[in-house]
């Protein structure tokens, strides 16, 4: 019986090398090791074996069985890694071919750049606030300390609906609005349509869009003004933004400054689009007008604030580096694809 | 406002290079617009004198001259005829450039040779007014050859400064000269205002009636006689020229001067063309008639103010002076007036004239009254110094009410508490004598106030002055550091921003259109003359009859855009806006009107209604509104079969559908166009922005597809509602996923198949569960809209 044992190992062993499929490992498996394998029958034959000879065969067909298990398992593993390789190899794709896309729309380029602003302020503790656009010529202008023949009254420049309604010309009314409806602190910022009858062309529009913001509190100065528009600028801009304050004239604030930023096409170097002087106006800033707190009932012994009004449009057109403004409002779709 | 710098060298010893200046004056709050610098290219255009003047002989508009350039004679062509022989013109020699970069060369003009080129005041860059004619003839002899820069002052620079409207006191030479002298902490020279002339008095040649002294707080006059009318000298004429204002002769460019350096316009009268020796500053008499300078006759009214003498009107006050008593070169006596006028009323009058001076923008900005006396004295200064005539003693001067300088308190500390920077009081005190101001006292400053300037009315003001001077600069950048605010959007700004990206994920472009549109929209999109969106709130000056009525719907607005992009070219496209429509409660409009948030969504190009319904479904489930329906309607802008409409809560919030073919004739649009337009407002109401999650199913889910034959005014919203009604809870999905019409079923009929999905949240749902409620659908399809079962 040693003898068949010895034979059943070389035999088999030969044939698995051999071996080149799954099937054919199955059917070799079976040979041996099945229900009527060959390995399986001689075990079954060791009854006639003598008592002293049993333990000896059984240790050896053991022995022999584990090896041919074992061959199998690690020929089958072997086929196995063969095979998906083999598939792997089968199964290559042109990355570069374009992706399947769903198609996706997109905010208008005015909103964009409108939430990037209204989240830097959100940042510092504003709340947005809206107002109407047909508004009482009292908030446009008599409220925020516009004298009563203030040239920008003028029917050339202003739509009126009737004599004491007309289309807002700034969002400003709503510092009124806002210090009416609620005491200090207030943080607040005001985006919108504004109207002034300009017809349209390259730079202006008669309706277009406004962002004003107002801060009433407890020792508000002009340093926070400084450092809040700042941090504004850069935070649009780029961190690399250098703002600029002038003086200059509202009637509603006092003192009153313009913000210029470092152009962010040539970084304050000077080019087409800051007409080489390195900066571009910005916005328009100052310390609330004493008169506007009073017109609202906040002391202006008290309390002090700033405020700013800046176009959104002329932002938008800088960010985007759009030359005409008539794009924003012609709405083709391959230019509101861009953005 | 444009400074010659040269002039502006009279008042202050500027001594900085331009930059800086320029810089210096922006941040000190006198913001430059542009610096010229005049004849800056120019090279090798120097003096010469004409010797001989020929025609040329193949050219009847063209002549030969012999020009003396110093040590060379040149022949020059030129086609201009304003020239004579011994006139000192300037040369632009050959390889010369002017001031536009033009670079001149000998050359032939027809056969003759021509070495060099004869200039105009423009060729040079300078006004052309005073030399219509050509080319520009120097007023005198000036050495030959000399570079023409030096002579015409064309080394000189021009400051264009942008005045704000609260300080009309820069509107002038002195008024610059004061604010750099402040900016740069120089000395500030007064020009003198001697006059030698006393032979005789003003009180007879004339007489001064102000009748209308509410609108004419001072009037003065002086007068000169032995006047000789003719050219002012080169410097002026330059000066004038470089602030942007004509020369016509020394009379009128001496107001003219002095209103550029003091601010105060000036008027000369022709005293023989006053009638009765007097003048009379009066409201016009209706319909009175006058023919201003400009020679235009202009009718008044009497809110008009103006100055006449006994019979008639001889200028209209602040804004333009009467042709009748015009300076001419035979007037031999004149009347200086410098006066004061109510700005309110000029700026009315100007406007209602249609009449725009410098001197009429300088009065309705409101003047200095205290300025009038300097200003016609040196006037009278500079007619003695031009020798253009002489000054008659003493002056009329009617000035009821002086003005005096205002006086105001300026508590130290607030400074401080404005600007955030601690200024040592010494030097709020420099800067504020520097412009001017008197200070005196210590912890609260009196402060007298000059009285040019009436924009400074409160403390603030003050504070501004000091903090300009200071430097804003020098302020410096602090983070507020006060009570902490919790910022945000509220819930409506979160809706809005939730749709938004709904939008953008479902592949729609966002637009912004006008708000204003054309009263004929109405029309185009097919409204019936009873239609409430009629109703809408006009504009009382519009830039057009297209932009006049503010929209009650988007609807036309959606449709332009459409259309345009579709005759681009753009064969499909899906757009939203979420803005506003204006509606009005009466009309005209009483109070404010109702602004509502709308949400309109267009799209065309291989697109039919249930893209659009889809849509709106997919933004139904992002704003969590669940019990919404969408219904057959009517709406005249649609297409009568596809019309529906979207109730939520049972709440009409919109329409939708396809827009009618005549709406889309009108909007030269071609191809088929679904709109839907939802009032914001209500959909804000109904979104529930509380999420709340539901477990995840612990039983297994059975599907059960059936097939219903109905007839064809059955809608699929009824059977679906059969379905849920009768499954109730164990109904998880109804699923609609083929329609059938044609053979085997009969003519008016349609096959629906539908799968539905039947749970249970309570147990595994045996065969026998389902079969029942599964009949129990089958049996109310057939009941209530007559449904047979397809096997």
């Amino acid at each position: 019986m040693k003898d068949i044992l010895e034979k059943i190992k070389n035999e088999s062993i030969i044939e698995i090398d051999k071996v080149e499929s799954i099937q054919q490992l199955e059917e070799i498996r079976v040979k041996y090791l099945g229900k009527k394998g060959q390995l399986t029958q001689l075990l079954r034959g060791m009854g006639q074996l003598t008592p002293e000879e049993r333990p000896v065969v059984g240790q050896l067909a053991n022995e022999v069985r584990d090896l041919i298990t074992e061959k199998i398992e690690q020929t089958a593993y072997c086929l196995k890694r063969k095979d998906l390789e083999k598939r792997l190899r089968s199964e290559f794709i042109d990355v570069t071919m374009p992706g399947r896309k769903k198609k996706l729309g997109n905010r208008h380029p005015l909103t964009k750049v409108l939430n990037e602003i209204e989240d830097i302020f959100i940042g510092m503790g504003f709340s947005i606030v809206e107002g109407p656009e047909i508004e009482k010529t009292y908030y446009n202008f008599d409220a925020l300390n516009h004298s009563k023949y203030h040239p920008a009254r003028d029917m050339q420049d202003t739509f009126y609906i009737t004599e004491d309604l007309l289309l807002r010309t700034q969002t400003s009314p709503n510092q009124v609005r806002t210090m009416e409806r609620q005491k200090p602190p207030i943080r607040v910022i005001v985006p919108g349509k504004v109207y002034r009858s300009d017809e349209i062309d390259a730079t202006h529009s008669p309706m277009f869009h406004q962002i004003e913001g107002l801060v009433v509190d407890k020792g508000i100065t002009m340093a926070n003004l400084k450092g809040t528009l700042d941090v504004f600028a850069k935070k649009l801009f780029g961190e690399q933004t250098r703002t600029k304050f002038r003086p200059h004239h509202f009637p509603f604030t006092e003192p009153s400054a313009e913000m210029d930023c470092t152009c962010s096409a040539c970084g304050g170097e000077g080019c087409r689009i800051c007409k080489n002087t390195g900066w571009i106006e910005i916005l328009g800033a100052g310390m609330v007008h004493p008169n506007v707190l009073a017109n609202c009932g906040i002391d202006p012994e008290e309390y002090s604030g700033f405020a700013f009004g800046m176009g959104l449009d002329r932002i938008a057109l800088l960010k985007y580096d759009i030359s005409d403004l008539r794009l924003m409002f012609e709405n083709d779709k391959r230019f509101l694809e861009q953005f | 406002m444009l400074v010659p710098i040269k002039w502006l060298k009279d008042y202050v010893d500027l001594d900085i290079d331009i930059k800086d200046y320029v810089d210096g004056m922006t941040m000190s709050g006198t913001k430059v617009e542009s610096v010229e610098e005049v004849g800056q290219n120019i090279d090798k255009v120097v003096v010469g004198k004409i010797i001989e003047i020929t025609p040329h002989p193949n050219a009847d508009s063209l002549l030969v001259t012999k020009v003396d350039v110093g040590g060379e004679i040149l022949q020059i062509i030129t086609g201009a005829n304003n020239i004579k022989v011994n006139n000192y013109v300037p040369v632009a020699l050959h390889g010369s450039t002017l001031p536009d970069g033009t670079k001149i060369k000998k050359g032939k003009l027809r056969g003759l040779e021509s070495n060099g080129m004869l200039c105009s005041p423009e060729e040079l860059g300078l006004n052309a007014e005073s030399f219509p004619d050509g080319i520009y003839i120097l007023d005198k002899e000036y050495p030959l050859g000399t570079d023409i820069k030096k002579v015409l002052g064309l080394d000189d620079k021009i400051v264009e400064f942008e005045i704000t409207n609260n300080r009309p006191d820069c509107l002038s030479m002195l008024g610059i000269a004061r604010e750099t002298a402040a900016t740069f902490g120089l000395k500030m020279n007064y020009p003198s205002i001697e006059v030698s002339g006393k032979d005789g008095d003003v009180s007879d040649y004339i007489s001064v009636d102000v009748q209308a002294t509410d609108l004419c707080p001072r009037f003065a006059v002086r007068v000169i006689k032995n006047v000789e009318v003719k050219s002012s000298p080169a410097w002026m004429q330059d000066r004038l020229l470089k602030a942007g204002v004509r020369p016509i002769n020394n009379i009128v460019d001496i107001t003219n001067y002095v209103m550029l350096e003091t601010g105060q316009p000036m008027h000369a009268y022709d005293l023989n063309m006053l009638e009765g020796n007097k003048i009379v500053v009066r409201r016009a008499k209706d319909n009175e008639k006058i023919v201003t300078l400009d020679e235009i006759e202009r009718i008044l009214d009497n809110k008009t103010l103006v100055i006449a003498d006994e019979n008639k009107a001889i200028g209209i006050a602040g804004i333009m002076g009467g042709y009748n008593s015009e300076i001419k070169e035979d007037t031999k006596t004149i009347a200086f007036e410098a006066a004061i006028f109510d700005s309110v009323n000029v700026r009315l009058s100007s406007k209602k004239l249609g009449i725009r001076t410098e001197a009429s923008s300088r009065f309705e900005k409101g003047l200095d009254a205290a300025m009038v006396q300097f200003a016609i004295d040196r006037a009278c200064h500079l007619v003695e110094e031009l020798g253009a005539g002489e000054v008659v003693g003493g002056m009329i001067d009617i000035y009821p009410t002086r003005k005096e300088r205002r006086i105001m308190n300026l508590r130290t500390e607030r400074v401080k508490w404005l600007l955030g920077v601690d200024i040592p009081v010494d030097k709020m005190k420099k800067i504020l004598e520097s412009l001017e101001f008197k200070v005196s006292g210590v912890g609260i400053l009196e402060v007298s106030v000059p009285t040019f300037r009436d924009d400074v009315t409160i403390e603030a003001d003050l504070i501004e002055e000091i903090a300009r001077i200071y430097g804003y600069d020098n302020i410096p950048s602090k983070l507020m550091d006060t009570t902490f605010t919790q910022g945000g959007r509220n819930e409506k700004q979160r809706i809005r921003e939730i749709v938004r990206d709904n939008m953008t994920a479902q592949g729609l472009f966002e637009t912004c259109t006008y708000t204003f549109v054309s009263p004929s929209v109405f029309n185009q999109i097919n409204c019936k003359a009873e239609n409430p969106l009629r109703k809408a709130i006009k504009i009382i000056n519009p830039l057009g009859e297209d932009q006049s009525i503010m929209r009650t719907t988007i609807i036309p607005n959606m449709l332009e855009v459409i259309s345009r992009n579709y005759n681009r070219k753009i064969t499909e496209g899906m757009f939203y806006e979420l803005s506003k429509v204006y509606l009005a409660e009466e009309l005209p409009l009483k109070d404010l009107a109702h602004e509502r948030d709308t949400l309109i969504i267009g799209i065309y190009g291989d697109k039919d209604f249930f893209d659009l319904k889809g849509i709106i479904e997919n933004l139904m489930d992002d704003l969590n509104i669940t019990n919404y329906r969408v219904l057959p309607s009517n709406n005249e802008s649609f297409h009568p079969g596809r019309t529906a409409e979207l109730l939520i809560n049972n709440k009409r919030i919109g329409y939708l559908g396809e827009i009618h073919p005549d709406v889309l004739d009108n909007y030269d649009i071609p191809t088929r166009v679904y709109i839907a337009e939802l009032d914001f407002e209500e959909i804000v109401l109904q979104t529930n922005l509380n999420i709340k999650y539901k477990p995840l199913p612990k039983y297994p889910s059975i599907q059960r597809d059936i097939a219903v034959v109905v007839s064809e005014e059955i809608t699929a919203g009824q059977i679906e509602e059969i379905i849920r009604n009768k499954g109730g809870k164990l109904v998880e999905e109804v699923n609609l996923f083929d329609i059938y019409r044609g053979s085997q079923i009969e003519e008016g009929y349609k096959s629906m198949a539908y799968s539905i999905i039947y749970r249970s949240e309570e147990k595994t749902l045996t065969e026998e569960d389902i079969t029942k409620v599964h009949n129990k659908i089958l049996n109310s399809l057939a009941s209530q809209v007559g449904a047979i079962l397809r096997s």
